[in-house]
């Protein structure tokens, strides 16, 4: 073996070796909290500077009816198993309520009747998942805003939660139930509707029949399926791991805007 | 005959080697961690949205025989890419993922902790980039040392630079205090072109920032076409590295490096220059 040869085996040894030290260093970072905590850190600088850049009531754009998909993929729970869901949906959901409670003055029960009645919108939105694909469609569905003033929120209240039907993830605690939350000023954005129709259909099973929430400036796993419950809340700590969504507690971003 | 003395000058500023070592460590974490992300959902569009039938580009993995299969579509072509797209990892521990494990940070497939590393050294990666990109143009490092001369860009000079390039001849004496033309245009490229179209695709998958600047996504063609956009110019970065760090040991791996740490760059003067003509700030 000559010098060099000797010195290129040598070279690469040490280079395969620093790489896999490095690789196996990102790794313990990512498996202790600490480390987790630190890049964490930048979810609040992303969430600030959004909120700084992006004005409040700045829309998301609308499409036409030509760029609606054909191949929309539902995710999550597409045909949840969950037995008060089943009762529901055998009947057509005739026996549906959305409970809106927690800090408001007026509770409300309303049914789909209900929610059809009040202040609409209608619109033709691009759904961003978090894995990186989009879809284009069109929904219709009882503006938020509305519907909490309707309820008169409390002072105290600051998020508004999602309380879904489906179980999305079998555990012994019931913290596979789906959740979500948003602030009052995505709550109180125009384009934040309970959609209770998909391109002028009721809404489908697989897409969160029969009430699902569009938040369009932010990613899929906010846009809350099977809503059952709207509750308004001053923290998000007491409701699942603490994190203020299903997926939120599983690690990923409570303000979804990238 | 006694070799000739070397000289030291002073070639690389301050803020321009810390922020190169800076971009060194984000660029790389960017790369490994974006590549997880891209696992997710391993396909590529152009438009506003996902024809999931149509990518023009794919990975994914297939049952062959007995076996599984490593398997990358482009346009309608089939390429077997076992062991590197698709399938790969130890023997008896391959997985269906879409870049193997030593390439990505976290080593396993993880969209939420990818995420987090994603976005913590885009942070570092912008800021990093507007410090580099003020002082150069306050300073001028950007004007005097990138922008190329009416004399760099003489066609004669040009095809002078590219043969001498080719045959890695690199300039000697008083010629090596200044970048070439060809390394103008490739720094340039980057700082200008590259880097920040990196920023910009990033931003243009953020549905919050399309609220913002909904024209951004338009001028891309379409969040999707950003994605792509984003994935294309990814590895057009590598393309460079690759070349900036075969470039690097051509001409002198030590006197590179030490330049890029200590910002002295050793030249050898030609007989009829000055000898030591004072170092340049």
């Amino acid at each position: 073996m000559s010098l060099s040869t000797h010195r290129r085996g040598w070279l690469q040894a040490v280079l395969a070796s620093a790489a896999a030290a490095t690789l196996s260093a990102c790794d313990r970072i990512t498996a202790s909290p600490r480390g987790v905590a630190v890049l964490q850190s930048a979810e609040g600088l992303t969430r600030r500077a959004q909120r700084l850049f992006v004005d409040r009531k700045a829309l998301a754009r609308e499409f036409t009816h030509a760029d609606i998909s054909s191949d929309f993929r539902p995710n999550g729970s597409i045909d949840p198993t969950d037995s008060d869901y089943l009762a529901l949906k055998a009947k057509g959901f005739s026996d549906y309520r959305l409970v809106v409670d927690g800090l408001v003055e007026k509770p409300l029960s309303l049914s789909l009747a209900d929610l059809r009645a009040l202040p609409s919108r209608t619109q033709i939105t691009r759904h961003d998942c978090v894995e990186g694909w989009s879809s284009i469609a069109k929904w219709s569905g009882a503006r938020l805003g509305p519907l909490l003033d309707q309820a008169k929120l409390k002072p105290g209240a600051r998020y508004i939660v999602f309380h879904c039907g489906d179980t999305l993830e079998q555990t012994l605690d019931g913290s596979g139930q789906y959740y979500e939350s948003i602030d009052l000023i995505d709550a109180y954005h125009p384009q934040t509707i309970l959609a209770y129709a998909m391109n002028d259909q009721p809404l489908p099973v697989p897409h969160g029949a029969p009430l699902r929430l569009r938040v369009e400036r932010q990613l899929g796993y906010k846009q809350a399926k099977y809503i059952m419950r709207i509750e308004a809340v001053n923290d998000l700590k007491h409701l699942g791991r603490g994190a203020g969504g299903f997926w939120e507690d599983r690690g990923y971003e409570w303000y979804a805007g990238i | 005959m006694a070799k000739p003395a070397k000289v030291l000058v002073y070639r690389h500023a301050a803020v321009t080697r810390l922020t190169h070592w800076i971009n060194v460590l984000a660029l790389t974490l960017l790369l490994m961690s974006g590549l997880n992300i891209f696992g997710a959902h391993p396909a590529l569009y152009w438009g506003q949205k996902s024809a999931f039938a149509h990518p023009w580009i794919s990975v994914g993995a297939e049952q062959q025989g007995a076996k599984m299969q490593g398997v990358t579509w482009i346009g309608g072509a089939k390429f077997n890419t076992t062991g590197v797209l698709g399938y790969s990892g130890k023997p008896g521990a391959e997985e269906q993922v879409a870049f193997p494990a030593w390439a990505t940070v976290p080593s396993a497939r993880d969209l939420a902790d990818a995420r987090h590393w994603h976005f913590f050294f885009a942070w570092l990666f912008v800021i990093n980039g507007l410090v580099y990109w003020l002082v150069g143009l306050v300073g001028g490092h950007i004007r005097k040392d990138l922008l190329p001369t009416k004399r760099d860009v003489a066609a004669k000079n040009v095809w002078h630079e590219v043969v001498t390039h080719a045959r890695l001849k690199f300039p000697k004496g008083e010629e090596a205090r200044h970048y070439n033309v060809l390394q103008k245009g490739a720094y340039l490229g980057v700082v200008l072109i590259l880097l920040p179209l990196m920023v910009l695709t990033g931003l243009c998958m953020s549905p919050g920032f399309n609220a913002a600047t909904p024209w951004l996504v338009e001028f891309f063609g379409g969040r999707q076409s950003a994605r792509t956009i984003h994935f294309i110019t990814a590895f057009a970065i590598v393309g460079f590295i690759l070349l900036h760090l075969f470039m690097v040991v051509a001409s002198g791996t030590w006197n590179n490096i030490r330049s890029m740490i200590t910002g002295r760059y050793a030249i050898v003067p030609h007989p009829g220059d000055k000898a030591g003509a004072g170092d340049k700030a």
